[in-house]
This record gives structure tokens, C-alpha cells and sequence, in this order.
């Protein structure tokens, strides 16, 4: 027998007598013959665990860990060992979606957390218990703002915005019939002005913006929610959210909808995934919302008890009429954030945003010293900012990969790179010191 | 259990001034953000020291129950065991510190176990290519549709923008087509629970030019393998559809018949149902979609880089462990497991289609339903007994739906437990019902007042207080 499979020879022939057939096979007499599957399967005999740690090694040992400088949404922060200690619990790990609430008030009591600090971070009324990653959480947040206006199909999206956020969420359009167009940007920031006249054209659902932006820019919002507002226009940003401890907030700009990925808050970056995407939304839009959402109340023996809540949105309610297909939250990640933000407190998130903020500074000065790099747009960036360089970009950027250093996102022109509080001055010099040469 | 001592919110253990973190030195000197750029108002985030931390999370996870907690028999779920050397090497710092952008020669090995994992996908279902980038079941589902349409499309075929979806089917999968912009064509079930082919030739006569897809799971949510399912497919290609494979139930095929074989041109594979990964509370998932040759060019940017990656490891690692020569046992003592149940509680539990199920099955609550206990009660009633409840209420098929699906890894004992305990909550049901209309009894809490979360949402600390006052 298997170390997975604990029947013995006896067990089976004693179930198979209950169940009244003769062997194995013939359970699947239903199955027509002609489509039976009576080969075996084109893969390797069954591995030991000693094998199967070495398959792991040798592969692992032909991917090259390098000193990261480079974000585009992903960034190389710092995950406290209380996090993957806490995560490994099976309690939690090998726990279903909660829908059995008097035994898993562990995964519904931490979501409600979850939800009440990515409503602090954002500055926003509600949270629901977490999405895919930001790039989808976007695209909900697109169809959220479509279904929630009824008339208006279009969807007005920033240039500034990654292309891979504005790739998913043209996917999404696509299917979904909503036309995306893309608002025009003045020195890398959205123009207000632009956006004005296109909002005035009408049949606009929503508004779409992203901070810091592409470019690492953090843009001034000012304007915008009533921009949108005056023509019944949601207004959506979607943000970095470990940003979010010192830069003004999605709610203090008068964000309706507030999205993002909510891997900078201590998620390792394990080559694209997972991470945790998060979506929150001012009160009046929380029927709206997909995903899933816990809520507070009493059980019957009158002690407070949390409950996944508002379920009529929901596929395995509404089915073609729900608000979203999905049918999960990332519970696990959305823990994993919980638990970063629990050991890190306002006061630690900030330290860390702005050590990170100090780091890419510290940076760019060093770089633009060197006298072969330019800060493409004088604006104001937090932890990522891009320069121009005055050479062969990709050469440079192989360089840095030769000295086990990632250089940023490699451009045509130059760098986009990114620093969090993991950097040391070192580190950076030691970029600093090639990038001269 | 101890909810009463650790019921706490973390935010009601914070104190102002603890703290539970530690940074290196600051060295960079003088950079400071600048006010304008600052939010005004702080966010309320709780401070702790770190001992506070682990306790409050390690007393929140004895709250809850996991599959290395107890028999976890959730139908449709495949709540399988999760090795434990899955997560060990998912967990690598050679894969964990990998940014998703790094160029080529520094990932080789991620790329290798991309494409060994791919391969043995194909190798297992019989279809040509598979990407990656879904994210969740029903992430797969969105993307295996919208791979259908895009193929459509390709053709100038733009009427085709329906989906026939049985009654059947799980809840994502209308909802799934909708969100891709398609619309549901239900076909009924007959009385023996499977696809009326009556109802299916009628609807592809009356909307065949229409028909983009045909989206099932097989076997279906009851258990049941679409013995027509040559048949069905050969209906939907005839008029110039595709087939779309629900992998939700891929498990018992598992050794038995391949989704190609079947007929099936596009699926998803739910990695944590099926290929044992952790469910998580909800996620990570991940949902591979396949498709047949000639298929993958319409496969379309759902997210931006290789999906879920750590979960493809852990499946990866199971594919190794098990090999050809174990991974054609699991689909027949899953199935083996889910007979077994059926058959020794059928005269108490009402079985509403009789004959060999797959790997799970539904009853249709208790036998005797003079008793007013229903399956909701059942259901609390086994958490008392230390198991998780079957699913409940679905497929919606029948009024008093509870569906079981034991998977491979259980024992003999512990499902003549279940059996036993499921057979004494029958008898509780005739001979005390108020017991059983009452439970759970010990759990950490009783029974939640659904409504007034409804009705009066309160979802976030800051609301707490706000309604406090």
C-alpha cells in the first residue's frame, strides 16, 4: 500500500463486499469502455520523500537568488518569522471556506481583522475578506462599478497605470462588453482636465487611477471624486498597500473603491504568486461588492460570533446573477497580512514605508551623482522612481545580474527600480558602483 | 476549544507603545515624506509585542477545524490530505525569493518545474497545453470560457454566446459564463440524475448556431458519471460547440478516464481538490486550464505572471510522491470510500438516486422525515461528534440535499465511525429531536444569528465601536 492510501488488501475486500462488486474496477462500470483509461499514465514511478526533497533542490539550485531592486507592482519586503510560524498551523491551513460557522471562528475572526485593518489602511468604510491579487481585484472593481450604475458601460483608465493591470482588466472589458478607455497623462500624472472632458462626453461607469503609478509617481488626486462624482462616475484606485500607512489614503482622496495587492505587506514574492488582492468600498456600495464578506453577530447562547454575511450577492446564491464568479477569498494570504500588520502596528508599517522611501532617495541621488542616469519626470515618487541612462540599458542590467544584483525593470531607456526597507546602504552603493561604470 | 478567555480581537489587546516588530538601523540619513504627500488621519492599527501576536493567532486556530483536525467529508470539496512535505519545499528560499521578472537565466529551475508540471497535466487528462494563470477554481472556469470565445471569435462566429450548463451544476459555473459576457442555457437532469439527453437534443436543435460551449463536471455533482457523455459531446461538436470540462471532480477519474477521452476540449483543474493542496480557509487555490491542440493561442491574460506558483509546487511535489504507479489508485478508493458510506447508511438516509456514485454522493436528508429534524440539524449535529459537516443544501436538485465525499486517504475506521456516528444522530432524531434541532452543543459557539449579521452588517472594528456608541 501508499503512505497516503491506508486500506489494507483485507480493508478493500471487505468495503467492496458492502458495496456488492467484485473488484476495483469494476466501481466504474458506468464508465462506456470505449472511453475507459486501462494504460498508465506517461509519468515517472512514484518518488520517496528523500527523492522528492532532492527534485526540489536540484531545481532550486538553477534559479539564482539576487539582491532585488525591482518592484512593477511585486517588491522584496521583509516576512517576520512569527508569520510563516503562525501560517503553518494546519488548523488553519487545511481549514475549508468557512461556511461552518461554529467551527471556524479561527478563519472567520481573523478575516474579520483582516477586513477592519485594510478598512484603516485605505481609509475607507469596508473591506471584503480578500480577492485574487490587485491586477483582478482591478477588474472587479471595473465590473462592481458598471453593475452598480445599471445605464453607464465605459470605463475611463488612466495612462499611468501598469499595463499589466490594464492588460487583465481589458481582458475582463472584452468579454464583459465595457469599453476601457484610457484617460491621457501630462509629465506621467493622470490629467484632471483630460479626464473633465471625457467625463463630460457621459456613459462613464467609473474612473480608474493607480498610486504611486507606474512610474513610482505619487499623484496629487485633487479634484478627481468630484470630477467623477458630478457625472455619477465611481472613482477607483488602486493602490500599493504597504504605501498606504504614510500616503494620503484612497478614502481621504473620496475613492468610492479602493483596490490593490497587498503582497508588499511582508508576502514573499515566489516567482508571481500568491499574493492577496484587496478590495474595499465606501458603505453605501457593500451590496455590490463581490467576494466574501464576514460579518459580526450573536450566537445563540448570546456570545458575540463572527459569520460569513451578505451572501445574496454570491454565485452559490445568485449563480448567473451574482455579483462576481468568484467563490473564494485568498484566506490564507489575507491571514498572512493580518498577521504582518498585528506585528507591525501603524507605527511599524510607517517605519518600514518610509525606510523604503528613504532607500530609493538615497538611491536616485547616488545614481543621478554619477552623472549617467536622469530622473525621467521631476515629480514626487515614493520607494520607485524611473531614470533614464545614458548607455546600453540592457548591457547595464546584465552587469548588475552578473554581480547578483536585479537591477529594477530593465527599459529601452533606463531603469524602474525599486527599494524597500530590506535594502542596505551596501547594498545600494554596491549598485551604485557598477551603474558608474 | 477555550473561545471565552481568547475571544479577544487583536485590536482589543493592542496597547498604544507595544510593538512587535525590529528594523535595521536607519543609515540613509535625511529623507523625509513630505507632508503633502502624508495621510491625515492615522490608521488605527493595533500595537502589540510579539508573545501577544502568536498567542492571540495560536488560540484563534484551536477555533477551527482543518482536515488534520478530523474527517472533513465535504462534497464537492476533495478535502484530501496535504502532505506535509508539500509544504517544506514550496517553501524554498531558491523559488520564495524569486521576483516574477527576473530574467530568464536566473530561473531556470521555476521554469523547468512549470513546464514538468505541464507535462504532467497533459499527461493525466489526455489534453495538449496548459497555462497557468488562474488563479482559483473559478478563476480557471472564467478563463477556459473566455479561451472558448476568444476561439469563437477567431472564427467571426459571434452568435455563439451560450452555454449549456445542467441544473446540476455548481454555482460558479453560470456565474462563471456571465461574468465572460455568456448566457445560460439550462438543461435539465432526468430522473436517473443525469443530463436529460431528450432536453439537451432540443435545446442544440432549437439553439445549435448559438451554442458556444457545453460546460459539465463529470461525475456530476451527485456523484454520477455521465454514462452519455460520447454522446453529449458528439451533440455539442455536431453543431459547432465546445466541450468544457468542470474539473471540480476530477478526482475519482484519476485512473479511471481521462477528460480528453471523454470528449472534452477545454478544463480547469482545481490543484487544491484534486493535485492536494492546502484549501487554506479559502484560498490559495490555483485552476490550470488545459485545452485540446490548436487551442492554447486563444488562452487569455487573466493575470499577470505564472499564477500561483507556490501552489504549483505543492502540486508538483504530489505528482512526484505519488508517480504513475500510485496516482491511478486514487480515483477508485476515493470512489471506493464514497460507496462504501452510501451503502451503509442508505436505509436511515434518504438516497434519492440508487447505484454505484463516484466519489461522493447526496442524500436527500433523513429516511424518516416525520421527525422534523432536517439537514441543517444533522449537519450541527456532527460537529458535536467531532466531524466537519457534509456539504449542505447542494446541488439544489433536491430540498434537503447533504452531500459526502470521504476521499481516498481515509480509513476503513475512521469511516465506520462516521457511519456510526450518522447512523446515532438517525436515533437521536427519533428519540430526542430537540438534541439534534439544537446542535451544536460543544463547539466554541452555538449557532449564529445569520439575519441579524445580514440585516445589520457590521464588518469591520471601526463599525464595532461606531454601533457601541
Amino acid at each position: 500500500m501508499y503512505k497516503y492510501f491506508p486500506h489494507t488488501e483485507e480493508d478493500i475486500q471487505a468495503m467492496l463486499e458492502r458495496v456488492g462488486v467484485k473488484s476495483l474496477d469494476d466501481l466504474y462500470s458506468q464508465i462506456p469502455d470505449s472511453i475507459r483509461f486501462h494504460d498508465d499514465y506517461d509519468l515517472p514511478l512514484s518518488a520517496s520523500e528523500l527523492e522528492v526533497r532532492q527534485a526540489f533542490e536540484r531545481l532550486g539550485a538553477q534559479n539564482r537568488q539576487l539582491v532585488c531592486f525591482a518592484g512593477m507592482g511585486v517588491y522584496d519586503h521583509y516576512t517576520p518569522s512569527v508569520i510563516t510560524s503562525l501560517l503553518s498551523r494546519s488548523e488553519f491551513l487545511t481549514s475549508y471556506t468557512p461556511y461552518q460557522a461554529e467551527i471556524s471562528q479561527g478563519t472567520l475572526h481573523y478575516i474579520f481583522e483582516y477586513q477592519s485593518m485594510m478598512a484603516e489602511l485605505t481609509g475607507m468604510d469596508v473591506s471584503n475578506a480578500s480577492m485574487y491579487d490587485g491586477t483582478t481585484a482591478s477588474a472587479e472593481a471595473m465590473m462592481m462599478a458598471v453593475a452598480a450604475s445599471k445605464k453607464a458601460r465605459k470605463m475611463l483608465v488612466s495612462g499611468t497605470c501598469d499595463p499589466k493591470i490594464y492588460a487583465v482588466m481589458m481582458n475582463y472589458a472584452l468579454h464583459q462588453g465595457i469599453d476601457i478607455e484610457m484617460a491621457p497623462s501630462k509629465d506621467a500624472v493622470t490629467d484632471l482636465d483630460a479626464v473633465k472632458a471625457k467625463l463630460s462626453e457621459g456613459g462613464y461607469a467609473g474612473v480608474f487611477v493607480q498610486q504611486p503609478n507606474v512610474f513610482g509617481i505619487v499623484e496629487d488626486f485633487s479634484g478627481f471624486a468630484e470630477a467623477c462624482h458630478s457625472q455619477k462616475a465611481l472613482f477607483i484606485i488602486n493602490s500599493v498597500a504597504a504605501d498606504l500607512a504614510v500616503l494620503k489614503t484612497p478614502g481621504e482622496w473620496g475613492a468610492d473603491i479602493a483596490v490593490g495587492d497587498g503582497q508588499s505587506l511582508g508576502i514573499p514574492m515566489s516567482f508571481g504568486g500568491p499574493y492577496v488582492g484587496y478590495m474595499c468600498c465606501t458603505e453605501k456600495l457593500i451590496r455590490k461588492m463581490p467576494g466574501r464578506i464576514v460579518g459580526m453577530t450573536k450566537d445563540n447562547r448570546g456570545q458575540r460570533a463572527f459569520v460569513l454575511t451578505l451572501q445574496a450577492r454570491e454565485q452559490h446564491i445568485r449563480r448567473q446573477k451574482a455579483t462576481s464568479n468568484i467563490c473564494s477569498n485568498q484566506s490564507l494570504m489575507a491571514l498572512w497580512v493580518t498577521v504582518y500588520m498585528s506585528l507591525m502596528g501603524r507605527e511599524g508599517l510607517c517605519e518600514a514605508a518610509e525606510r523604503s522611501y528613504a532607500g530609493a532617495h538615497y538611491l536616485c541621488d547616488e545614481l543621478l551623482k554619477t552623472g549617467r542616469f536622469t530622473l525621467a519626470y521631476d515629480q514626487p515618487f515614493f520607494n520607485e522612481f524611473y531614470v533614464k541612462y545614458d548607455g546600453d540599458a540592457e548591457g547595464l542590467y546584465q552587469r548588475f545580474v552578473e554581480a547578483g544584483i536585479l537591477g529594477g525593470i530593465c527599459f529601452e531607456e533606463g531603469f524602474l527600480f525599486a527599494v524597500t526597507e530590506k535594502r542596505t546602504k551596501e547594498e545600494i552603493d554596491n549598485l551604485v558602483k557598477i551603474a558608474a561604470l | 476549544m477555550n473561545n471565552r478567555l481568547y475571544g479577544n480581537l487583536i485590536f482589543e489587546l493592542s496597547k498604544p507603545g507595544r510593538r512587535g516588530y525590529s528594523l535595521p538601523h536607519d543609515n540613509f540619513g535625511d529623507y523625509e515624506v513630505p507632508a503633502s504627500l502624508r495621510r491625515e488621519q492615522e490608521a488605527a492599527l493595533p500595537e502589540c509585542d510579539e508573545l501577544t501576536v502568536v498567542r492571540h493567532y495560536t488560540n484563534l486556530s484551536n477555533n477551527n477545524f482543518g482536515v488534520d483536525t478530523g474527517f472533513y467529508p465535504l462534497g464537492s470539496c476533495t478535502m484530501k490530505y496535504n502532505p506535509k512535505i508539500n509544504e517544506e519545499v514550496a517553501a524554498l528560499p531558491q523559488f520564495q525569493n524569486l521576483h516574477p521578472s527576473q530574467p530568464e537565466q536566473t530561473v531556470a529551475g521555476a521554469r523547468a518545474l512549470i513546464t514538468e508540471l505541464e507535462r504532467s497535466l497533459c499527461a493525466l487528462t489526455g489534453l495538449a497545453h496548459f497555462t497557468f494563470r488562474p488563479y482559483a477554481g473559478a478563476h480557471g472556469e472564467l478563463t477556459g470560457l473566455m479561451t472558448i470565445d476568444n476561439y469563437h471569435r477567431s472564427r467571426h462566429d459571434l452568435r455563439r454566446k451560450k452555454v449549456i450548463v445542467p441544473d446540476s451544476a455548481h454555482g460558479t459555473n453560470p456565474a462563471s459564463a456571465a461574468v465572460c459576457g455568456l448566457e445560460i442555457l439550462e438543461v435539465k437532469s432526468d430522473t436517473s440524475g443525469l443530463v436529460d439527453l431528450a432536453d439537451l437534443e432540443r435545446l442544440v436543435s432549437l439553439e445549435g448556431d448559438s451554442i458556444a460551449a457545453m460546460m459539465m463536471t463529470n461525475p456530476n455533482t451527485l456523484g454520477l458519471f455521465e454514462e452519455h457523455i460520447p454522446e453529449i459531446a458528439q451533440l455539442i461538436h455536431g453543431c459547432g460547440g465546445l466541450m468544457y470540462y468542470d474539473g471540480a471532480n476530477l478526482n475519482p477519474m484519476l485512473g479511471a478516464c481521462r477528460p480528453s477521452d471523454m470528449g472534452f476540449d477545454v478544463m480547469h483543474i482545481n490543484l487544491h481538490k484534486t493535485f492536494s493542496t492546502p484549501h487554506g480557509g479559502g484560498g490559495p487555490g490555483a485552476g490550470p486550464v488545459g485545452v485540446r491542440e490548436g487551442l492554447q493561442e486563444f488562452f487569455p491574460f487573466v493575470s499577470p505572471y505564472h499564477g500561483n506558483f507556490a501552489v504549483m509546487m505543492r502540486a508538483y511535489a504530489y505528482i512526484l510522491s505519488l508517480g504513475r504507479d500510485h496516482v491511478k489508485e486514487v480515483g477508485p478508493l476515493a470512489t471506493l470510500n464514497a460507496n462504501y458510506i452510501k451503502e451503509s447508511l442508505k436505509d436511515v438516509y434518504e438516497l434519492p438516486i440508487d447505484g454505484l456514485c463516484c466519489h461522493e454522493f447526496v442524500f436527500d436528508g433523513l429516511k424518516d422525515k416525520s421527525t422534523g429534524v432536517t439537514t441543517m440539524d444533522v449537519a450541527k449535529r456532527l460537529l458535536d461528534y467531532g466531524y466537519h459537516a457534509p456539504t449542505i443544501y447542494f446541488p439544489l436538485l433536491f430540498h434537503e440535499s447533504l452531500m459526502v465525499e470521504p476521499t481516498e486517504n481515509e480509513s476503513r475506521e475512521t469511516l465506520d465511525g462516521f457511519i456510526a456516528v450518522m447512523r446515532r444522530i438517525a436515533e437521536e432524531a427519533k428519540t430526542d429531536p430537540e438534541l439534534v434541532k439544537t446542535a451544536p452543543h460543544t463547539t466554541p459557539i452555538g449557532r449564529v444569528d445569520d439575519v441579524l449579521a445580514a440585516k445589520h452588517p457590521i464588518t469591520t472594528y471601526r463599525q464595532m465601536l461606531n454601533d457601541k456608541n
